[in-house]
């Protein structure tokens, strides 16, 4: 057990702490007036007076946002609620992310402009506040473990550090026309990798001994007594912010204003986590759930409404699509425990049975469903082919089902391609697809077309992405329902322990079945849409894994990043899932290799995923939550009394 | 104590054989409604083999298990749904559930709530949901556990959840109910209070098997007692017929030096 304590990282007196660090802030929040730069080469145009833009907002954010909470756990009357906590960790880490979005903009302006010449006062106030906030936080009364010994990493690794110079000197040393030329600079890179991670995790070490940052037992007071209408106001308001913040993600234009949200967003959330601030929010939630459901569905609606171009309705459209499919995985592998790899092939077989019934004149079926039908025909055909590749494989466990499955994904896309009138049948035109998939009308509603609604005009994405929120609604509600229920009891009960469920009565193997096929049966239903979005569906569409989502390996990263078994979980991880990659284009070599490094420090830190279940989170991290009481007086048993 | 006219459980001959291995052999026994009968044998005489040829988890290469006159199927959630509900030596609940999730899986052949009616929540669904919260909460109490309804499996001491398997076993409304083991590993009240539980189930009405290494536990609670060893019945009967048996003393206290164990297997065999 550690124990913890209350005291500075850096003794400061108290009065000193607090001023600095809300110097700092403010500085920071006031250098977004000022340019950080002297030219508009750098993304935004960051070069004007008291106009900011891009990165700019991000450090009137960070630093208003760590002076409310400074403010807060000072006690400011009116400020109180921001956090109930009082936890002085909170202000630390908004803090931390005041001097991430300062140090990542100096550094992105320097290394893209070539030099800290480019740097104009602002930016330069902009790193003198941000340094400052966190030493002015470091100096305030820190909830902090009593001792962490200092971990030296195993001496062996250390020699990497040498070995990654000679091995660069050695990759440039033999000329480029050498055979062996390139796997030495392979193999330079990677030894220069790996020495650099030797090295950030043994800093990792050597500052985690230093700060000590732990987490106090600090109960929250009872909240004060709101009226409803209040608390559901606060719940509106709170979605609104939501909405605000991933819109803002989402509309980022370039790749460096992304990577500054990220940073921002990462640690304003632990920030708010801490101050106690996300658990008050979700008590309010819970006791106003009907609300919530509410203000979560028209936060989601209302986003169309806040674009003027199609450019990010088109991507906000196929995060749900993916969102989508990664939460009717989770019914899979959250709920049953099935480890499924080629999950993306029931979204393709929906996607080529809508396709087929589209009317498109590539499609060997000269049909034209009405939407409805072409909806349930694509669930349908989903989930016929979710029995039969469930009914011979479901009687494995575990790792066999996962190969066996892994064996499906590609044979539908080698299937697909094969269907070209040549190696077969002539059913999908092989690797050219299905092209020319015509608009979906439903009642005389051209979703293809612009449509003007209240005075704001909503393109083709805009009405496909309203579209596609229904479907997502439609699988949230089969997903809460089923969950929650006695077959959603038995699933889970399957993955716990299959024999002791057997044993209480449960045909496993139909459940299991079950859950494989409402699982495709709720991809498909998205791959009706995704066809019609896409204008054309295409084998390669439809990969094991791929640079970008959907593909199943994809999947199932959203579903155990976003934490399994809950519904929110794999909403948040598809979204994040399909932006990173998509705004980070601008690593592009790098873009795999840092996304596989985040993917690894996240599964590292937060093995239960970003939203855990309560469940999960009890198993992951049992030693450092309490258990219940058991002391308690055993009550006598009726059969013992 | 009089056995009913047709036993509740009637086995007949069962033989499980894997590959070469004999581990039950030709084993018959009955169990009457409202008995309580034990089951005991040194370590790998062969006694949690025969259980799970009564549950369906294995198919006895030999033999007949009939329950109320049926034979049983050889699949255990068909035995459950029978009526047989059973407990595991190795406690095997579903950790990660609550305790009030865990007895409420126990219910699943008892309800047919399927998917539809979960994705509609009419107005039977609701019913059936709160019927089976209520009974499970019962059974809770029964056990002494209703305090802990929302507390996670994996978290109760290792006594209550022993408790917690017997009322999730409970919870299939069995008429049989067999118990691998249940005191294993408890103390001394621990395993009074459990003698109690068997009683109260017993006074349920339903019947009980039940697998034990405490001879004291075996010997106060059992209406018969049955001995295996090396996969066969070598007695059945009352406290005083299996305490005196020769067979009995032997098979675990051991025989005299000459005659070791090859020597019994070379008779056996």
């Amino acid at each position: 057990m550690t124990t913890t304590e209350t005291a500075p990282v850096i003794p400061l007196p108290a009065r000193a702490a607090t001023t600095l660090t809300g110097l700092g802030a403010l500085a920071t929040a006031a250098s977004a007036a000022l340019p950080w730069t002297w030219t508009s080469d750098f993304p935004g145009d960051l070069t004007y007076t008291g106009a900011p833009a891009g990165l700019q907002w991000l450090a009137i954010a960070a630093g208003v946002l760590t002076l409310v909470l400074l403010l807060a756990t000072q006690g400011t009357p009116g400020l109180r609620w921001a956090a109930p906590t009082r936890s002085n960790n909170a202000v630390l880490l908004a803090a931390t992310g005041a001097l991430a979005v300062a140090a990542y903009s100096v550094t992105a302006i320097t290394v893209e402009l070539g030099g800290l010449a480019n740097l104009e006062p602002g930016g330069w106030i902009l790193a003198g506040g941000g340094l400052l906030t966190v030493l002015g936080a470091l100096g305030l009364p820190l909830d902090r473990r009593t001792a962490v010994p200092v971990r030296i990493l195993d001496k062996r690794l250390f020699l990497l550090l040498p070995a990654a110079p000679l091995g660069w000197y050695g990759a440039h040393a033999i000329p480029d026309d050498q055979p062996v030329a390139p796997v030495m600079t392979a193999l330079s890179g990677a030894l220069a990798i790996a020495a650099g991670a030797v090295l950030l995790l043994q800093l990792g070490h050597l500052a985690n001994s230093w700060l000590r940052l732990g987490k106090a037992d600090r109960p929250l007071p009872p909240p004060r007594r709101l009226p409803s209408w209040v608390e559901v106001l606060v719940i509106i308001a709170a979605f609104g912010a939501g909405l605000y913040a991933i819109t803002f993600g989402i509309d980022t234009e370039y790749g460096e204003l992304f990577t500054g949200y990220l940073l921002l967003a990462a640690l304003v959330a632990a920030a708010l986590t801490r101050s106690g601030l996300i658990t008050r929010l979700r008590t309010l939630t819970v006791q106003h759930r009907p609300v919530t459901t509410g203000a979560a569905f028209a936060a989601a609606a209302s986003f169309p409404f806040t674009q003027s171009s199609d450019q990010y309705t088109s991507v906000a459209t196929n995060i749900l699509i993916f969102a989508t499919v990664a939460l009717g995985l989770n019914i899979v592998v959250g709920l049953a425990g099935l480890l499924d790899l080629g999950y993306v092939a029931f979204l393709g077989v929906g996607a080529y049975a809508a396709a087929l019934v589209s009317g498109s004149p590539a499609s060997p079926i000269h049909v034209q469903f009405p939407f409805w039908a072409a909806m349930l025909t694509g669930a349908a055909v989903s989930m016929v082919f979710g029995v039969l590749i469930g009914a011979p494989t479901l009687r494995l466990r575990g790792d066999y089902l996962a190969i066996v499955t892994l064996g499906f994904g590609e044979i539908f896309r080698i299937t697909m391609l094969n269907l070209n009138g040549t190696t077969g049948p002539k059913v999908t035109n092989g690797s050219n697809g299905i092209p020319r998939i015509p608009d979906l009308e439903i009642l005389g509603f051209d979703l293809g077309k612009p449509h003007t609604v209240a005075g704001i005009e909503l393109g083709r994405f805009s009405n496909y992405y309203l579209l596609m929120l229904l479907v997502t609604a439609l699988v949230v509600l089969v997903f809460a329902r089923v969950g929650n229920s006695r077959i959603g009891r038995a699933w889970v009960a399957i993955r716990e322990d299959e024999t002791a469920a057997e044993a209480m009565g449960i045909n496993g193997f139909r459940l299991k079945l079950l859950a494989f096929a409402l699982g495709a049966c709720l991809a498909g239903l998205a791959g009706t849409v995704q066809a019609h979005v896409s204008y054309t569906v295409t084998p390669d569409q439809y990969t094991f894994a791929d640079a970008l989502p959907p593909n199943s390996a994809f999947l199932l990263a959203a579903v155990i990043l976003g934490g399994m078994g809950t519904i929110s979980g794999p909403l948040v991880g598809a979204t994040l899932l399909f932006l990173i990659p998509k705004k980070l284009e601008f690593l592009s070599d790098y873009q795999l290799l840092a996304f596989g490094a985040a993917l690894i420090v996240l599964m590292r830190v937060r093995p239960e995923g970003l939203i855990p279940n309560r469940r999960r989170q009890l198993e992951f991290h049992e030693a450092a939550t309490p258990a219940p009481p058991t002391g308690e007086p055993t009550a006598l048993t009726k059969a013992g009394a | 104590m009089t056995t009913a006219a047709a036993p509740l459980l009637d086995v007949t001959g069962v033989t499980m054989r894997f590959g070469g291995l004999t581990a039950v052999n030709d084993v018959s026994l009955t169990v009457g409604e409202g008995e309580i009968i034990g089951l005991i044998g040194p370590n790998g005489a062969g006694k949690t083999t025969f259980f799970n040829c009564l549950t369906g988890l294995y198919v006895p290469t030999e033999g007949s298990v009939r329950y109320r006159g049926t034979l049983l199927p050889p699949k255990p959630h068909l035995v459950t749904q029978a009526g047989i509900a059973r407990t595991f030596q190795n406690i095997r609940l579903f950790a990660n559930m609550t305790v009030l999730e865990n007895v409420l899986v126990g219910r699943h052949t008892r309800t047919r709530e399927g998917v539809f009616s979960a994705i509609l929540r009419g107005p039977g669904y609701h019913r059936a949901e709160r019927e089976g919260r209520e009974k499970a909460m019962e059974l809770l109490a029964f056990t002494g556990l209703a305090e802990k309804a929302d507390h996670l499996a994996r978290n109760l001491p290792y006594g209550e959840q022993r408790k917690l398997e017997i009322a999730r076993a409970l919870a299939s409304e069995p008429g049989l109910l067999l118990l691998d083991e249940p005191t294993a590993g408890m103390n001394p009240q621990e395993t009074r209070a459990a003698e109690e539980l068997v009683f109260a189930i017993r006074d349920k009405g339903v019947s009980i098997l039940v697998i034990e290494h405490d001879m004291r536990f075996i010997f106060n609670l059992c209406d018969r007692t049955a001995v295996l060893v090396q996969g066969e019945k070598i007695v059945e009967g009352d406290r005083e017929t299996v305490q005196t048996d020769e067979r009995v003393i032997t098979a675990y206290l051991g025989a005299p030096l000459e005659g070791t164990t090859p020597a019994v297997t070379e008779t056996d065999q």
